[in-house]
């Protein structure tokens, strides 16, 4: 495996995220749709149906109401989600069914380039949903401000890690069939564990030691912190964790994908 | 100088060796053709010309370039038509043709101009708001070359641009093909259509198991290696097969057909159908065809 050379990336990237983002303007009015329902129909189910019986719940501190605990959790699962899914199926398809990237290979582009724009794009993908569904909740009056704008560049974080995740399985998958793997053995356990929906606080020990490796976890306490203004040094490990792991994976993703298409 | 050099090229794939030195070079104005039976190593060495796939060996160099210090200049000066279509089933004709012009950062405008000067060009002008999926394989194969041509290249590389097109499309393809090239521009073709190399190929190279058999002018190898014309017998009975026995002749023997290599005059033909037999007897111009089976063998491939 060749790890990416910085000097090998250029401005071209962007070609490959505005290829992405014209065909997203084509449909922008069906992808706007689920990041504006999605957080209105949790708020109902959950904060209307499960709150009565919930309560209120002690967080950093403070009192909040269950609508509140949830909310900047949902928001981090659409940056997990938006930026995941791009670069698994949909980059999948483009690689192997669509033969994009090979089309791309014959234009001044290299392999790398296109890696990162596709990375790049599913990021953007992340701070596009994140952004709308912020907008609706904060209509709904759960959301503080100015904190709740640091979920925008949160977002381009979070979106930029779970992309390179995202890339990482499409680079080791034979098939678009096995990324049910990944998904749930990955990605829905940390939708369910990461803090989203209760306290870790709850779990057993052992459990919450677990959880503090997930990313989604960090992505979550970072949301909720900003969104509700409930700050804590905590966060900064959170934000720095983030900050490594992203690092790292971006230019692994790139290598993996490099290792699977060049032969 | 040579537009395309390419010096004692190589690529194995784990035990095997699909390319096993290969030189060869293309010069400016020609049409030059790489011909070669399935899995030959065509693509691979198709590939590797502009760094899709790492060579193991062997020097190459596009427009007196090296490939590994010029590679983005050579990519920006090329033109690459590859086997399989990978149009963006996303976009319209079009803006397949516009959306593929920013990648070589040529200003929209231009690419839009550009864009309609190849849809009327290879009369796609009329489909230029379709989806691809609505398209014909000969329809998308014309695109493909429109997409191939639109950072107008001074070096075109077609793979297998006609396989699997209706007579058609391929009639089209070879007309557009040859207007290109009056045109000036060099282009690089693989193909195993001996009568798509006859037409537009100055020079060619025939090469199986990654090796090349032999570099010539079409016309000119087909007379050395194979002579000017051929006589077909099907069926041969004995008595035939004694009468081209005494005859001082090449005959490569099918069982059920005999190609009779001549290399000059009917004389023989004449012969034979007055005194044996005419019936099932048939005298042609010797082809590329001819040339490039007793040079890679009969028997199937993969």
């Amino acid at each position: 495996m060749i790890w990416p050379n910085p000097a090998q990336i250029s401005g071209r990237s962007l070609r490959v995220w505005q290829r992405n983002f014209s065909i997203y303007r084509q449909n922008w009015k069906i992808s706007f749709v689920p990041p504006l329902i999605e957080p209105l129909l949790y708020i109902l189910a959950f904060g209307v149906g499960l709150a009565v019986m919930v309560g209120e719940l002690e967080y950093g501190g403070e009192k909040l109401t269950y609508t509140n605990f949830i909310a900047p959790a949902l928001v981090s699962v659409a940056i997990m989600h938006n930026a995941f899914f791009e670069t698994t199926y949909n980059s999948f398809v483009r690689m192997y069914y669509q033969k994009t990237f090979d089309a791309l290979l014959a234009t001044p582009l290299n392999l790398e380039e296109i890696i990162l724009g596709e990375m790049l794009w599913a990021a953007t993908k992340s701070v596009i949903a994140a952004t709308l569904m912020t907008c609706v909740i904060s209509l709904c009056g759960f959301f503080s401000f100015p904190g709740s704008l640091l979920l925008i560049p949160l977002a381009l974080l979070g979106g930029l890690f779970f992309a390179a995740l995202g890339m990482i399985c499409t680079a080791l998958v034979r098939g678009i069939e096995m990324f049910n793997l990944p998904i749930f053995l990955g990605i829905t356990p940390m939708f369910l564990f990461s803090g989203t929906f209760f306290p870790l606080q709850n779990l057993p020990g052992w459990a919450q030691t677990l959880a503090q490796f997930l990313p989604l976890t960090h992505l979550v306490t970072l949301a909720r912190g900003c969104s509700l203004h409930v700050w804590s040094g905590e966060l900064w490990f959170s934000l720095l964790y983030l900050l490594v792991a992203t690092l790292l994976l971006v230019p692994l993703a790139i290598a993996l994908m490099v290792r699977r298409i060049v032969v | 100088m040579a537009i395309l050099k390419v010096e004692s090229l190589r690529k194995n794939y784990g035990s095997l060796t699909a390319v096993d030195g290969i030189s060869f070079s293309v010069q400016p104005g020609e049409c030059f053709g790489l011909l070669g039976p399935n899995g030959a190593g065509k693509t691979t060495i198709i590939r590797m010309l502009y760094g899709y796939t790492p060579r193991d060996a062997g020097q190459l160099e596009v427009f007196g370039l090296d490939i590994d210090k010029g590679l983005r200049e050579i990519k920006r000066r090329i033109g690459i038509c590859q086997q399989e279509d990978s149009l963006d089933p996303d976009l319209t004709v079009r803006d397949n043709l516009v959306g593929y012009a920013r990648y070589f950062a040529i200003p929209r405008q231009e690419a839009v101009r550009r864009a309609d000067e190849l849809l009327g060009f290879f009369a796609l002008q009329n489909r230029a708001k379709d989806k691809i999926m609505v398209l014909s394989g000969g329809l998308k194969r014309r695109l493909m070359l429109a997409r191939a041509l639109v950072n107008q290249p001074e070096l075109l590389i077609l793979d297998e641009p006609t396989t699997g097109l209706d007579p058609q499309s391929r009639q089209l393809l070879w007309e557009k093909l040859a207007e290109l090239k009056k045109n000036g521009l060099t282009i690089l073709l693989t193909t195993h259509y001996m009568e798509e190399a006859e037409r537009l190929c100055d020079r060619l190279v025939i090469i199986d198991h990654g090796r090349i058999l032999v570099e010539g002018k079409p016309a000119a190898l087909v007379q050395e290696q194979v002579g000017h014309t051929v006589l077909e017998i099907a069926d041969p009975d004995q008595t035939l097969r004694d009468f081209l026995a005494q005859e001082k002749c090449r005959v490569e023997d099918l069982g059920s057909r005999l190609l009779v290599y001549l290399d000059h005059g009917d004389e023989l033909f004449l012969k034979l159908t007055s005194e044996v037999r005419a019936e099932g007897c048939m005298l042609r111009p010797a082809g590329l065809e001819d040339l490039f089976l007793k040079l890679t063998g009969r028997e199937l491939r993969e």
